[in-house]
């Protein structure tokens, strides 16, 4: 089986700068025969190892189907990100991966699907959407709900243009704090469920971002009718091992390092509305 | 088990002799620093002699008596946890060379055979939960396992609670009753054995046992008694999993807090708290780094950090951290709670925090809700 618990050598093979904080780094393993044995499912992490400073728990967002390289989006805020920023194609660093359950995609062909983000280029989301991209016609009608705390914070923007002249996709965006010029709506990204044009009680919601913002969501979807169970969240906290040893990521009776980083709705409701958990 | 005979007191030492016959490093409680402490044992004088433990919340003394015998204590700070889940150790070492190429290897060493002579039941419990954690889940800790294979248990039964013990309360103790090599009970003049492994037969192959008397075996039983009958304290009853469930938003947590140092003395002494950081230490010359576990506490302030922000960032958040897991997320995760009574996080807690004072408390406020 392969090693999840020792890093294995990497070579960066792209760096793209995404905003002035955010970046994202295309990997291959040195070793070809790891390049074909690994396999992850989108919403999956892996553990990032820079030499001598240590490890990070990053999503990953490429599609499970590209074998050329593993791409992962970092946003620079910590020890290791702040190095890993500085890397440079052909430079090394360690990978182990990849872990935890990711998102229930393979389940949810044909379904009308919802996508809620809040936050800084929210990778786990970003993988939602690449991977539907990809793969348009197996999914149903498709909306996007993007919040942000300023309007400087979106990235992609092309991107989220590109889509929303897409058929059967809605691409709605919002940000606490607008400056000039933002052609988009100002304030809660729960403001926005009602332009919906997807029957939510139907669709499956998969979210990413802060607590409050996926609770204050979950609510209101719930009053539309949509069932718990269809309702999906990614959730994070300290990760060390990322195999459920360390016992950092531990909420409630769950380790989000092997029990989630995905969870439903009706796993976590219980204690979704409380902080500090 | 049924008992195997009498070893003399005076026969002891061909205990440590057989074990080392067998290759083992032998460990045992000793007197260090006015405490119990267990170190390489190479000879009975080593043990405990004339001594006795006196426990209460934050709270240890040893005492000196005209007790003849060697295990008439409770327990010191340790248990077998330091043994398998090492406070300290390098998981993986990555080397660079000068083109920037990286190189990574754990260490496949093999530990050394290690006898562990004077588990308590509440040590075997806490192992056994320690197994399940690093054994039993997604993934095996390697560096656990190897150690794990190469402990042999010597258990001997508990006669001599300490003020602090509820180990009969949380199900697991004062007696011995699985999971060891070979078990004692001490007498005046020496230990009636049982073996319950292939080890353990081995090992008593090696002893000069005597037969066991009816009346051995009645004074065997009734120390047993009188170890439970000795416990004061215990754990309420009751559904704990579900009260702590409910009691997230308690002010018990504040109250506690304003007594709590969040120093983690309660989880270090823990024998079943397996939380544990990572971190690298880069050799001088840059050209190799080791990968380092060593025991963290979920009362730091870095165990609950998360990209610029400290989840528990209250001292009462991370009590009700220790205590709900404890207590309660314990049952979903590993099927029962992660305590099993040895007092050590009431005697170590440098304020004397008493988790059964406190779980009597909380208990109460959910009959009350």
């Amino acid at each position: 089986m392969f090693d999840r618990q020792t890093p294995h050598e990497a070579i960066v093979v792209r760096r793209t700068q995404e905003s002035d904080t955010i970046f994202s780094l295309g990997l291959r393993f040195s070793d070809d025969e790891l390049n074909q044995q690994y396999r992850f499912q989108p919403g999956q992490f892996n553990m990032l190892y820079v030499f001598g400073i240590g490890e990070v728990p990053i999503s990953i967002v490429s599609d499970p189907q590209s074998t050329d390289e593993v791409i992962h989006t970092i946003r620079t805020v910590g020890r290791v990100t702040r190095v890993l920023e500085k890397l440079k194609p052909g430079d090394r660093l360690g990978i182990r991966g990849p872990f935890g359950r990711g998102w229930p995609l393979a389940s949810l062909q044909h379904r009308d699907i919802l996508v809620v983000t809040g936050g800084l280029g929210c990778a786990p989301s970003v993988s939602i959407i690449n991977y539907i991209m990809r793969r348009r016609q197996q999914f149903g009608r498709m909306a996007i709900i993007q919040g942000v705390k300023h309007s400087e914070d979106l990235i992609w923007r092309e991107r989220y243009k590109e889509w929303m002249q897409l058929d059967n996709t809605q691409v709605l965006l919002a940000a606490d704090v607008a400056s000039h010029g933002w052609p988009w709506h100002v304030g809660l990204v729960t403001e926005l469920l009602p332009q919906l044009d997807l029957d939510v009680s139907q669709a499956a919601t998969m979210m990413c971002g802060p607590e409050m913002m996926m609770l204050a969501t979950a609510k209101q979807l719930l009053e539309k009718r949509a069932s718990a169970q269809n309702i999906w969240l990614s959730m994070e906290r300290n990760m060390q091992c990322a195999v459920g040893l360390c016992g950092h990521c531990q909420y409630g009776p769950d380790f989000i390092c092997k029990d989630g980083p995905v969870f439903s709705y009706a796993d976590v409701q219980d204690r979704l509305p409380r902080r500090n958990i | 088990m049924s008992f195997r005979g009498f070893l003399l007191r005076d026969h002891f030492d061909t205990l440590l002799t057989a074990l080392h016959k067998l290759g083992a490093h032998c460990v045992g409680p000793t007197v260090m620093d006015d405490s119990i402490h267990y170190t390489t044992l190479t000879s009975s004088t080593q043990l405990p002699q004339q001594v006795h433990d006196h426990q209460g919340p934050g709270h240890y003394r040893l005492s000196t008596s005209t007790e003849s015998r060697w295990f008439a204590w409770a327990n010191g700070a340790q248990a077998l946890k330091p043994l398998v889940f090492v406070p300290q150790e390098i998981l993986w070492r990555s080397e660079r060379d000068s083109e920037g190429n990286l190189q990574f290897s754990n260490s496949k060493q093999e530990p050394p055979l290690t006898a562990v002579i004077g588990v308590r039941a509440c040590d075997l419990a806490a192992l056994a939960l320690q197994d399940q954690h690093f054994l039993d889940g997604l993934e095996q800790d390697s560096a656990y396992a190897r150690r794990r294979q190469q402990l042999i248990l010597i258990a001997v039964n508990c006669t001599h609670p300490s003020a602090n013990c509820f180990c009969h309360s949380s199900g697991d103790g004062p007696e011995v009753k699985q999971d060891y090599d070979l078990l004692l009970d001490e007498l005046d003049d020496g230990f009636a054995v049982r073996s319950a492994s292939p080890m353990g037969e081995k090992i008593c192959q090696q002893l000069q046992l005597e037969a066991l008397t009816n009346s051995q075996q009645d004074e065997i039983k009734h120390a047993n008694l009188r170890a439970i009958e000795q416990q004061t304290k215990h754990l309420p009853e009751g559904n704990l999993e579900q009260a702590l469930k409910n009691l997230q938003g308690s002010g018990r947590w504040q109250q506690i807090a304003e007594r709590c140092l969040s120093c983690g003395n309660c989880t270090a002494v823990c024998p079943s708290c397996f939380c544990h950081s990572q971190h690298d230490e880069p050799a001088a010359n840059s050209m190799s780094s080791a990968h380092i576990r060593q025991w963290d506490s979920c009362f730091s302030h870095g165990h609950s950090y998360i990209h610029g922000m400290v989840i528990h960032n209250e001292t009462r958040f991370r009590y009700r951290q220790w205590l709900t897991h404890k207590f309660s997320g314990w049952f979903e995760q590993y099927g029962r709670s992660g305590c099993v009574g040895c007092g050590r996080c009431i005697t170590w807690c440098p304020v004397g925090i008493d988790v059964t004072e406190e779980l009597h408390a909380l208990a109460e406020e959910y009959d009350n809700v």
